[in-house]
């Protein structure tokens, strides 16, 4: 579903993304860890088409992200990390917005696409609000039903659950879960804890390069008895330099 | 895609209160202007030139006021990120947002009609010629604000995206002014003053407001909105 070959991102002189290379199958969650800067929300910004890379390429549905960026751009679903949205727009607004603007024709396609967007996230009760009076997670919340409403077959989160209470985490991590069958999900976290929970696959970048690519058992088996944040620490140490 | 974002910027205007202080601060300046510096009434003719007079230096403040949101605030929120991992293009995106901010502006030049009311109903005006005023002034504003919609593009804040575009409008109604030509022509020939002149905006808004539709005029100020909103498609492509 995913496929991403050889992306290389340079700002300036500095390499962000070098070289990197995996794919997503459907059914897979794909769990995208790394120290802070160490280019996770540069490669997603690349896979979903909002930065061109400078080398390499991401394939997505079967559509090249640099030669056809808006089909790769309708086929995914992406939340950007903390979730921006119309401030000044309500969520029903908002959603609608999205919904047109995914070419849904019909009100009544429109109005099916948002009410099944708002009943899987909970945001009923806050649909008339506008979404710079919401707290963070009703945002992030907006955000999800944003990436959610034309029902994805790539859905791309960066940090998803960001911010959230643990209840909060907890559900978008089941809603994740439960809708991971016929969808190729890549998501990013800081949370180890969340990967081993959900994810079929762990993805380690580090300093721009890829230095674990395999399933979360593999993982824990590299160290055993340890935990896993010791594991992340001895892979990817130095990077804070 | 045009259109959701066009109708979503349009709006947008009205989901805040500054779209209401906006057209009442036009309206009020403008015929203020007509009325007060214009001479609308002591002309005594029947026409909106007094009106049309001032257009030119009151879009040097309001089409950058109508313009400095459309892509830094985009960009200050980072909703630009959302908008363009959408499936729109970055021209259908500008386009939409260029053409709700003309909109908008058209509006408010539209609103000011019972200027054109009370000349009807005091004397018998020019009716041809006050829609070609009335077509004259809302290209300007597509000039305009074209204009400010690319120095908008280029910053994440709303404030240097305002000065940035008043100075550039700056330039193009002062180039075209006939007190800053006469200066110039002290010290130019004459095809000099009439080549920088010919730059300038008024020149080219000056017939329209006497009922003269000449195409190159309409040509003037549809390419500099279509030259701006090509370079601000290269700018946020870059």
């Amino acid at each position: 579903m995913i496929e991403v070959k050889g992306l290389v991102k340079d700002y300036g002189a500095k390499r962000a993304v070098d070289n990197i290379s995996f794919s997503v199958r459907r059914g897979d969650i794909l769990g995208f860890l790394g120290p802070n800067g160490a280019g996770k929300s540069t490669t997603m910004k690349m896979i979903t088409g909002f930065i061109t890379p400078t080398g390499g390429t991401a394939i997505v549905g079967g559509h090249d992200v640099r030669t056809a960026p808006v089909a790769v751009k309708r086929v995914i679903g992406y939340l950007p990390e903390s979730a921006p949205a119309y401030g000044e727009m309500t969520v029903e607004e908002f959603l609608h917005f999205i919904a047109e603007v995914r070419g849904f024709r019909t009100a009544a396609e429109r109005a099916a696409r948002v009410g099944r967007a708002v009943g899987l996230t909970h945001l009923a009760g806050v649909r008339h609000q506008t979404i710079e009076t919401l707290s963070k997670g009703y945002r992030q919340r907006v955000g999800f039903a944003q990436a959610l409403l034309h029902d994805p077959a790539a859905l791309i989160l960066d940090e998803p659950t960001d911010g959230l209470d643990p209840n909060q985490k907890n559900e978008v991590r089941s809603l994740i879960k439960s809708m991971s069958a016929e969808k190729a999900v890549v998501l990013s976290t800081h949370i180890l804890e969340e990967v081993e929970a959900i994810c079929t696959r762990i993805i380690i970048i580090s300093q721009g390069r890829l230095v674990v690519d395999e399933t979360p058992a593999a993982f824990r088996a590299r160290q055993p008895g340890a935990r896993l944040d010791e594991i992340f620490r001895s892979l990817t140490i130095g990077d804070e330099a | 895609m045009i259109f959701p974002v066009f109708k979503r910027e349009f709006l947008g205007y009205f989901r805040s209160p500054v779209a209401y202080v906006f057209l009442i601060v036009f309206l009020v300046a403008s015929v203020g202007l007509a009325f007060f510096l214009g001479y609308f009434f002591k002309n005594n003719t029947a026409s909106l030139e007094s009106y049309f007079t001032f257009l030119p230096w009151l879009f040097l403040f309001f089409a950058p006021a109508a313009g400095m949101r459309l892509w830094a605030e985009e960009k200050r929120s980072g909703t630009v990120e959302l908008l363009f991992t959408l499936p729109v293009t970055t021209l259908q995106a500008v386009l939409g947002k260029f053409l709700a901010a003309w909109a908008f502006l058209s509006l408010a030049v539209l609103l000011g009609f019972p200027l054109a009311l009370t000349a009807g109903y005091l004397g018998d005006p020019d009716w041809g010629a006050m829609l070609a005023g009335y077509a004259g002034a809302i290209l300007m504003a597509g000039g305009c604000l074209g204009i400010c919609s690319l120095t908008s593009a280029l910053t994440r804040n709303q404030v240097i995206s305002f000065v940035l575009s008043v100075l550039a409008c700056l330039v193009l109604v002062l180039l075209g002014w006939s007190v800053f030509n006469g200066a110039l022509g002290a010290a130019l020939p004459v095809q000099a003053v009439d080549f920088v002149a010919n730059c300038g905006f008024i020149p080219h808004f000056e017939p329209f407001t006497k009922g003269i539709i000449d195409p190159r005029d309409v040509v003037y100020f549809l390419s500099l909105a279509g030259l701006t909103l090509f370079l601000n498609v290269i700018v946020l492509e870059r």
